[in-house]
């Protein structure tokens, strides 16, 4: 079961033949993902790394039957990559790039109302099922098959989670990092509602960030709506004022957002808090014993 | 990236969108020049500053003859301004801007800015003009009317309407104030902008609506598509060392502790900077080396770390995904030896490649205090700064 992503999961990626491209899509491969294509204009009818290349994202889902990509073309490009996956109906669009301007997105997600794709990221690790399939660019092999769901907005913290989890020897259902722009395409709110439905998954850990309102709208949606336990961590109690912190997403400008307001309200609304990025592990484990 | 009042301004005139009229100077000459110019009997003399809150700090003055134009702009050019924005140092000025007067009838707020919640620009305005606005927000939500654009249909007679009566405009000043809103939001999606605020926007006695001030801020990550706007930063307002950390792809910002940190990725950075803290520790500097960080940039990241004199202890926190642990290690221990490093450097490597990496520091010869995990890490980094006091 899982959620997102599993055995019967067919990947193009986009942007196959770049460097980038290329080496992602091998690793994910290695670990067990169905690679079916790849899409680079201009190199349809290749052959690359043993993996078909179609010159349009259409034409690859209908001579593969894939069901997800996985972008990897640079942000100029990028935006279009995802509005031509969303013309092909793929259900699933899972996108790595990092620097994709605002604008851009905001016309991404207007195109995502009421079409038949998902968008992870952008600027995110991307999703894996571990055991079953990886589609980003986390490390595989710190991870291990097992029930809680972790979701995040950064990239190595998340790997800090997992790994924090697979020492503990508590498997991870699915981990989905949901990226650190200001504009995505499936939030915090979105991945716990399936994590909720997914009986695999018996706890989440929910990893944020300093900016925004996504942790406490979360929160309050936990609240409202969660039956299984959930764990968080905000990144950023340390950061100063007005400063961007990399993510475009981590700025902080005001009291409201602060990493003291967000765990403050999370607490409120019965998530278990850890204080420290060190204590995500061990937090998980008590709230399992339970 | 931020511009100027007057960068903004002039961008502003491109779009149509009325200000009054002036120009910027760098010495007190110019600044009576440009006071010829304008006509007018009071001129209003402006430092130019990245940061708000110049009026209070005594950056903005009004003058009534040329002669006290020139007074006043000798007395702001080169002053250190102080603002709640700009630090206890506050920054210097280097430029003012002089303008016309008006005759003030009331003053509003208007301003664009992404609402992430949904996903789209948010195009705000309130009676509530010239005071801070995050006060206004905090204290008053109610008085703060919002217009959500959506990128389909774009700024509409009807987002003008509802916007322009929130104001309770009515006649000429109504139809001018809807043109206003409507070219301010072309400029802000046209130069991606992420910041497009202006406050305090004002009506006048003769019935003109104007921009008395204008902060521009704008998407780094659209900045390839308009040299035009790259061409107006103003290094002057940058760190030295941040601006020197991005031509290598490294993040770098400067914090006021002793502890330097190397990390990469932003969540990781910023939550080991957060644990530093919580172990009784003070870190220096955020550092992100990024995802593609080589050998060189490494050594770079070093660097500028050390360019930092009240760095005790440097603590290096990797998670290899992309990154290879034994790449960082390579890079660490060429840091060490070429710059001859002096202050403990604690390493704590994971992830992909990590027992190469670790291999690599332990047979390098140099005094590496390794650290198993992250809390271990910092523990002994906070450890290592309050010893080399």
């Amino acid at each position: 079961m899982a959620i997102l992503i599993n055995r019967n999961t067919r990947l193009i990626t986009i942007g196959l033949t770049g460097k980038q491209g290329t080496f992602h899509t091998l690793q994910s491969r290695d670990y067990g993902t169905n690679v079916v294509g790849g899409v680079t204009p201009g190199k349809g009818g290749t052959v690359h790394e043993g993996i078909p290349v179609f010159n349009t994202t259409f034409e690859a889902v209908q001579e593969t039957g894939a069901n997800a990509a996985m972008i990897f073309v640079p942000p100029p490009y990028a935006a279009d990559s995802i509005i031509e996956c969303i013309d092909a109906e793929l259900p699933l669009i899972i996108c790595i790039t990092e620097g994709i301007p605002v604008n851009d997105m905001i016309k991404v997600k207007a195109a995502l109302k009421g079409s038949k794709s998902r968008l992870i990221g952008p600027n995110c690790p991307g999703v894996i099922t571990p055991g079953e399939c990886k589609i980003g660019i986390m490390p595989g092999h710190i991870h291990m098959p097992g029930n809680v769901g972790v979701i995040s907005r950064s990239g190595t913290l998340t790997y800090e989670a997992v790994y924090q989890l697979t020492q503990r020897e508590i498997g991870q259902s699915t981990c989905v990092g949901i990226g650190g722009d200001p504009v995505n395409g499936t939030n915090f709110i979105d991945c716990l509602e399936m994590f909720e439905k997914d009986p695999e998954t018996k706890a989440v850990i929910m990893i944020g960030e300093i900016g925004g309102t996504a942790e406490t709208d979360a929160a309050r949606w936990i609240k409202a709506h969660m039956t299984k336990p959930v764990v968080s961590f905000i990144a950023g109690a340390a950061a100063p004022k007005g400063k961007r912190m990399g993510h475009a997403g981590a700025i902080i400008s005001g009291e409201d957002d602060s990493a003291e307001a967000k765990f403050k309200v999370l607490q409120e609304c019965g998530i278990t808090i850890a204080r420290s990025p060190a204590e995500l592990g061990q937090k998980m484990a008590e709230v399992l014993k339970k | 990236m931020n511009v100027h009042e007057y960068q903004a301004k002039d961008l502003m005139r491109q779009f149509n969108i009325a200000v009054l009229k002036g120009g910027v100077a760098n010495t007190p000459a110019e600044a009576v020049e440009v006071a010829k110019k304008l006509d007018t009997k009071v001129w209003v003399v402006k430092a130019q500053i990245h940061a708000g809150g110049r009026g209070k700090g005594g950056g903005v003055k009004l003058a009534r003859s040329l002669e006290e134009v020139e007074k006043l702009a000798k007395e702001i050019l080169g002053m250190q301004l102080v603002t709640h924005q700009t630090g206890p140092e506050g920054k210097k000025v280097l430029k003012v801007l002089i303008e016309q007067g008006c005759d003030i009838d009331h003053e509003y707020y208007c301003g664009i800015v992404l609402d992430r919640s949904v996903g789209k620009p948010a195009f705000m305005v309130s009676t509530e003009g010239g005071m801070d606005i995050e006060t206004v927000a905090h204290n008053t939500p109610e008085k703060i009317i919002k217009a959500y654009i959506d990128p389909a249909t774009g700024f509409t007679a009807a987002h003008g309407r509802k916007l322009g009566y929130a104001l309770g405009l009515k006649g000429e000043p109504l139809k001018k104030a809807i043109s206003f809103f409507e070219n301010l939001y072309k400029m802000y999606i046209e130069k991606d902008c992420s910041i497009a605020e202006i406050n305090p926007l004002v009506t006048t006695k003769q019935g003109e609506v104007l921009a008395l001030d204008g902060k521009l801020n704008f998407d780094d990550n659209a900045l390839f598509r308009h040299p035009e706007i790259e061409a107006m930063r103003d290094i002057t307002e940058e760190s030295e060392q941040e601006l020197e950390a991005g031509k290598f792809g490294l993040s770098y910002i400067s914090l006021d502790g002793n502890i330097g940190c190397l990390v990469n990725g932003a969540g990781l950075a910023m939550a080991t900077l957060d644990i530093l803290k919580l172990q009784g520790g003070t870190p220096a500097n955020f550092l992100d080396v990024g995802g593609g960080a080589t050998k060189e940039t490494v050594q770079k990241a070093f660097t500028i770390i050390l360019q930092d004199k009240n760095v005790k202890a440097i603590l290096v926190n990797i998670f290899g995904g992309i990154m290879k642990c034994d790449i960082i290690a390579n890079g660490v221990v060429d840091a060490a030896k070429e710059l001859d490093l002096k202050v403990p450097l604690v390493v704590r490597l994971e992830g992909t490649n990590v027992a190469l990496g670790k291999k690599i520091l332990a047979e390098s010869g140099l005094k590496i205090t390794p650290a198993n995990d992250l809390a271990d890490a910092a523990k002994k980094a906070v450890d290592a700064a309050k010893g080399a006091k």
